[in-house]
Parts: structure tokens; C-alpha cells; sequence
């Protein structure tokens, strides 16, 4: 079952006078549970593309569905609702907010869900998120009194505790030395595998992609490789662009 | 309400996050509102004070003087009937609700002699004890002649400071006597320094004395050589009390020679009352309670004019009007600038942290915080400093203020309006100057803030 749809995007910038496309009639799926890296050069479209994805930018043109639901034509306001229940997100900077303890980073999100759940319940959840990434002892810490590693696995606990079906991780190990960049992305995988969650990572770094089970290169912004997964038969761990994994070339 | 007290609690967090900010943000307001609240306190208490200055300027005292005198159509102005006794002052007391105070004053213009010096005072005024209240002069050393001064006829009196210095170059003048018309008058006080009055006339040259003295010991004995009638003539407690009846140095005319020759009669009238009434708004009742009375007792029949006038100080009881008006309009202004102004610091220092949060605000928005969210947050997070602010502004303005009470004594008028219209303009200074930089927050597209440097 696809998680994600993408059918036919395309992204135009008005920049002044000019129109520029930066998506070019992109189409993609994201199944269910599967790791999935986004790879592209700076200017191929890919940050734009995950804005999309990540429901932060609509489409020029094209159709997005995720988890069921048409995106493309939404609203602001139904999109952060989105964003709020059904994606968690991870950023190269962390994103912590300063002077303030990890347990109350972890429940950020929880401030603007609707899902009725008390308080109380939501602390215990953010408490178990925490420990599942190893930093159940440092709770109240703050982001300052954090290494870098830690700070992004308090990141991903954030982007878990609304129980989102998509995890969207942007260069989560570009600030990060090589070793704990490691260690983060075997968070991922971890979550991936126990957990089912789906995971995109967007990279530009081989070493980092070659932890997903599939690749999506992006080149001018049209998908070069790996819009779609294989057929289930030949599903191999590791990075296998599919042979007929390429776009409909439009004009 | 669940949602609100989330944001609530997100504001204040956001707000503690920084609280070196938030405290500098908080300085404006906690400024512009103890601003206000001093201002207004320490303006209505000096508003008080003005306004009790100028009422003892009299602004709340009438005189009432008798009317005119009329010989074969030749008017003698204003003042020149004799008409108005003491026992009319005594009744204006008494039977005027409207009247705090009544005395009667005979005036005079005599030559003082003390020693080697000798001095005209401007005022030579007899009354009773009720003039030092209704004039509002305290005396500042000895005492104040009192009511059985004035039914003894004693020889005593209180001067004016300027006197005292013309009379008593070395000073202490309590218990020495002076000559008025040769009659001995012992000085039992000395009144406090009033400076001139509005007309630019020394308040200070005056010599006070119980009305009886100067009426029948001064004025009369000039009289004396031609009139020994008066005695009969007079039919008061005082003067019976009069002790110059006995005086019988003359031969007494017999019945024919009396009528022969009539002698001048010293008719016990006073030249004016002086009345205090509580406050200026009263003036018009207390003048309609005092004709009534005055045309009763001079049994006057309708149609026929008063025979006498009462005059108020409406010159300056409209310039304590417009003083008061003005006092109030300069307050207000003064409250609305300080107000103002922490509100523009409220407006600058939120729109900087907007600036300064701008990745805040980006991933608030990426994890699902819609527009509306962020606006009601930053709303909030300025109208809860606004409020702490006035919270505190209105403790540092009551300390201003009673300090300065302390300090300068001026007295200090507790506004419980002033507090409850400052807190509520602290939180709409909040909700306004905070309003701009919150719809610039919510406004951001959450792609860019969240790569914002």
C-alpha cells in the first residue's frame, strides 16, 4: 500500500518577470514502512520536493496523496493539521527550541494536536520516546547541556510523539561528525524496522543514503531513479534502483 | 478554554525562555504606568492642595456689607447704612445651614504706638474669634484671642507680621503693650505670614482685636467728649458688660436739656461679615440662606430692596476652576504620552523577538502550529508582560507617590479609579502594539522562517 503519491508534480517559482520550474512533472510512491532516502545536487529541486512532501508547499500543478488524503488542494490551515498528525520532522539544525528542557521540546508538538489525549498521557508517551532513543536520563536537560547527537535524538523523539506516518528527515546528520551520524541513523533504522514507520531521509550524502532500502535520485527537477519500488519479489535490502524506476518525460 | 490555557502556558514559557528581555520589555510599561499612577495620585493630591490655597485666598468666604444710605436723593455708596449688627452675624451662624462660620468686623485706621515707634497699620480689624477660621490664619506665636476676650471688652490683640516688624524691631512682641488711640492694648499673639492679597494690599499690616474693644474702647472714647448716651442706648450682653457706664464725671443733663440738645447716638453696628462657607459649590445656597435671614431680622416687607449687599469672590473662584480644569487636562496628557511611549517599546522589542524567533515560529508552524496559533501566542505573550507590567507599575507608582508624600508632604489622594483604567490600558497597549508584530509572526511562510539565519 503507498503511503505517498505523487502524481505528475509540478513546482513554478515566479521570480519577477521569469517563471522558473524547478519541478518538472514529477512522479513518485512512498509505500508503507519503507526507508527511503531522497538524493540530488543543490538546484536538482529536491528541497523543493520535500517541501511539498512535508505539506509545507503546494504543488503548481499535480497531485499529492498522502496516507489517503489529497494534499494538493488543501488549505493552510488543514495542512499544518497535517503536518501536526500525520508527519513528524527532523532538520540538520535540530531545531530545539533554547532553554528549554527535552522533555518539553518532546511535547511541542503536542500543543497544537487535537487528538484529545490529557496531558498526563501525552507526558508519559513524550517520557517513553525519550527512552527509546537513550536519553531517558537526561529529560530535563537543555538543549545547551546536550552534545549534537543527542540533541537530534531528542529531534526525532519530537517528531514521534503525535505518532505521525511519515517521518521526514532533512540532512539529519549534516551537522554531525561521522560517528554519531551513525548512531542517528541507526535510530532511523530501528524505528523503521520495530516500529513500521515510514522514513524519508533527504541527502546529498552517499554514506547516509546507502542506509535506506531504496534511493530517489533528483536531477533538474525531474526523478532520474528510484521513483517507485521494486516489485515485491525482488525487494533487496540496500540501495536497487529499479530499471523501469524513471519519470514520463513531458515536451 | 483548554486551548487557551495551553497558549497561555506556551507564552509564558516563551517568555521565560528569555527573561532578561521580557524583564526590559516589562521596564517600559512598569515605567509608563507608574507614570501614570503617580502622576494622577501626586496630581490630584496637588489638585487638592491648589484648590484648598485658593479657597483660602476666599474663594469660599462671602462679606456681607450694608446697603446704601440715602439723604434727599444724595446716595452715600455702598456700605454707608447702619444696618448690620453682631447679633445679625451671631444669627447668620446659627440659623444658616449653608454657613460654616460668621464674624462680624469693625474697621478702623489708627495710629499704633509702641516705645519711640509709631505705625498706621493697613488693617485695624475687630472681630470675634471666628475671623482666624473663616481666613484660615494660624497663630504662629502666643494665642489667639478667644470669645471671653471679646465679652470682657479685653484689652488684648494678635498683630499681622508686618506690624510686629514696624513696631517691635527686636522682636518679641507677646506680653508688651501698645497705644491705639492712647487705649493700652496688650499683644497675646502674632499670626502667621500671609503675604499680599490680590489686590497687591499687605495682608501682614493688621492688627486684630475682639470687635468690643474697638468698637467701645477705641472708636467710642473718641466719641466720649459729646456722647455719654451710649451706654442706654446699647442693649447687648457686651454692653452691658460695657464698663464705661459708670463714668459719670459730667453732670447728668436733665430731660429738657437732653432734648434741647440731642448728642450723637453710637449705634452697635458693625461695618461688614465676614462668612466662610464649606466650599465654592455652596455660595449660591449659602447668599439665598443669608437674604432671608437678613431681610427677616431687618423686617423688610416684600418689594422693598435689601438694605444691604453680599459680595462673593467670583473672580477667583473661576480661576480655581480653571486651574483644577487645567491641572486635569495636563495629567491626562502627561499619563497618555508615558503610556504611549511603553507602548511603542512593547511594539519594538516584540517585533525584534519576532525577528529573533523567526526559526522558532518556522518550526512551530511545522509541527502543525496554524497561523491563528502563533498570532493568538505572541498576542498573548505581550499582554501578559503588559499586565505584570502594570502589575508592577502600580506598586512602584503607590511608592512614588507615598514618597513623595513623605518627602514633600503634599497630600497624596489614593485613585482606585486610576488603578483599575491603568490595568486595563496596560492590557490593550498589549493587545495593540502587540497585534502588529503578532500578525507579522503568523504571517511567515513556515519554509522560509525555518531556514531563516
Amino acid at each position: 500500500m503507498n503511503l505517498i503519491t505523487v502524481e505528475n508534480i509540478v513546482k513554478t517559482y515566479h521570480l519577477g518577470s521569469s517563471d522558473v520550474q524547478v519541478l518538472k512533472g514529477v512522479s513518485m510512491a512512498i509505500q508503507t514502512g519503507e526507508m527511503v532516502a531522497l538524493m540530488g545536487a543543490s538546484g536538482s529541486g529536491k528541497t523543493t520536493l520535500m517541501n511539498i512532501l512535508g505539506c509545507l508547499d503546494r504543488p503548481t500543478s499535480g497531485r499529492y496523496i498522502l496516507d489517503g488524503e489529497e494534499i494538493s488542494r488543501m488549505s493552510a490551515n488543514q495542512r499544518a493539521i497535517v503536518r501536526n498528525t500525520k508527519i513528524g520532522f527532523v532538520f540538520q539544525n535540530f531545531n530545539l527550541l533554547a532553554r528549554t528542557s527535552a522533555l518539553d521540546n518532546v511535547l511541542l508538538p503536542t500543543t497544537y494536536a487535537e487528538n484529545g489525549l490529557s496531558t498526563k498521557d501525552q507526558h508519559k508517551r513524550a517520557k517513553a520516546l525519550l527512552d527509546r532513543v537513550g536519553l531517558g536520563d537526561r529529560m530535563h536537560h537543555e538543549p545547551s547541556q546536550l552534545s549534537g547527537g543527542q540533541q537530534q535524538r531528542v529531534a526525532i523523539a519530537r517528531s514521534l510523539v503525535n505518532n505521525p506516518r511519515l517521518v521526514l528527515a532533512d540532512e539529519p546528520t549534516g551537522n554531525l561528525d561521522s560517528h554519531t551520524s551513525e548512531d542517528v541513523l541507526q535510530s532511523f533504522e530501528k524505528l523503521n524496522r520495530e516500529e513500521g514507520i515510514t522514513i524519508l531521509l533527504v541527502t546529498h550524502d552517499p554514506t547516509v543514503a546507502s542506509h535506506a532500502q531504496r534511493i530517489i535520485h533528483i536531477r533538474d527537477g525531474l526523478i532520474e531513479v528510484g521513483a517507485f519500488a521494486a516489485p515485491p519479489a525482488t525487494t533487496a535490502v540496500g540501495a536497487g534502483p529499479a530499471p523501469d524506476a524513471t519519470t514520463g518525460k513531458k515536451r | 478554554m483548554r486551548k487557551l490555557a495551553t497558549t497561555l502556558k506556551t507564552a509564558l514559557r516563551a517568555l521565560r525562555r528569555n527573561p532578561m528581555r521580557s524583564a526590559l520589555t516589562t521596564l517600559g510599561i512598569i515605567i509608563g504606568i507608574a507614570a501614570v499612577i503617580s502622576m494622577v495620585q501626586i496630581g490630584e493630591g496637588s489638585s487638592a492642595a491648589i484648590k484648598q490655597t485658593i479657597e483660602n485666598m476666599g474663594a469660599n468666604t462671602l462679606i456681607v456689607f450694608p446697603g446704601q444710605a440715602v439723604s434727599a436723593g444724595v446716595s452715600f455708596g455702598g456700605g454707608s447704612a447702619v444696618t448690620l449688627t453682631s447679633q445679625d452675624a451671631a444669627a447668620v451662624a446659627r440659623d444658616c445651614p449653608s454657613v460654616l462660620a460668621a464674624a462680624p468686623q469693625v474697621n478702623g485706621r489708627m495710629q499704633l504706638v509702641r516705645g519711640s515707634q509709631n505705625w498706621v497699620p493697613q488693617f485695624i480689624a475687630g472681630t470675634s474669634p471666628a475671623y482666624f477660621t473663616i481666613r484660615d490664619w494660624p497663630v504662629v506665636e502666643g494665642r489667639a484671642f478667644n470669645n471671653s476676650d471679646v465679652l470682657g471688652v479685653n484689652q488684648v490683640c494678635d498683630l499681622g507680621q508686618t506690624v510686629v516688624k514696624e513696631l517691635f524691631p527686636s522682636g518679641k512682641p507677646i506680653g508688651k503693650t501698645i497705644l491705639v488711640q492712647n487705649v493700652p492694648l496688650k499683644v497675646i499673639g502674632v499670626l502667621a505670614k500671609k503675604g499680599a492679597n490680590m489686590m497687591g494690599m499687605d495682608q501682614d499690616d493688621i492688627l486684630v482685636l475682639p470687635w468690643t474693644t474697638l468698637k467701645f474702647r477705641i472708636s467710642a472714647k473718641a466719641l466720649q467728649n459729646q456722647n455719654q448716651s451710649t451706654a442706654t442706648a446699647s442693649t447687648t450682653t457686651t454692653d452691658q458688660l460695657y464698663p464705661e457706664t459708670a463714668q459719670s464725671l459730667y453732670p447728668v443733663p436733665s430731660t429738657s436739656e437732653q432734648t434741647d440738645t440731642p448728642q450723637p447716638v453710637s449705634f452697635p453696628n458693625i461695618n461688614s461679615i465676614l462668612v466662610a462657607v464649606p466650599s465654592t459649590s455652596q455660595i449660591p445656597q449659602a447668599i439665598a440662606e443669608i437674604t432671608a435671614l437678613l431681610r427677616q431680622r431687618h423686617h423688610l416687607q416684600p418689594g422693598q430692596p435689601d438694605d444691604f449687599n453680599i459680595r462673593n469672590m467670583a473672580e477667583i473662584s473661576s480661576a480655581l476652576g480653571s486651574t483644577s480644569r487645567m491641572m486635569t487636562n495636563l495629567l491626562t496628557g502627561v499619563a497618555l504620552i508615558s503610556l504611549l511611549v511603553g507602548g511603542v517599546g512593547i511594539m519594538n522589542i516584540m517585533l525584534v523577538s519576532v525577528t529573533e524567533r523567526t526559526r522558532e515560529i518556522g518550526l512551530r508552524m511545522a509541527v502543525g502550529a496554524k497561523p491563528r496559533d502563533i498570532l493568538s501566542q505572541f498576542i498573548l505573550e505581550a499582554i501578559v508582560l503588559c499586565l505584570f507590567g502594570g502589575a508592577l507599575g502600580i506598586l512602584t507608582g503607590q511608592a512614588l507617590s507615598s514618597g513623595v508624600q513623605h518627602l514633600l508632604h503634599w497630600p497624596i489622594e489614593l485613585s482606585m479609579p486610576a488603578m483599575i483604567a491603568s490595568v486595563a490600558v496596560s492590557a490593550a497597549v498589549g493587545l495593540i502594539f502587540g497585534y502588529y508584530p503578532a500578525w507579522k509572526a503568523s504571517r511567515l511562510d513556515p519554509i522560509d522562517a525555518l531556514r531563516y539565519e
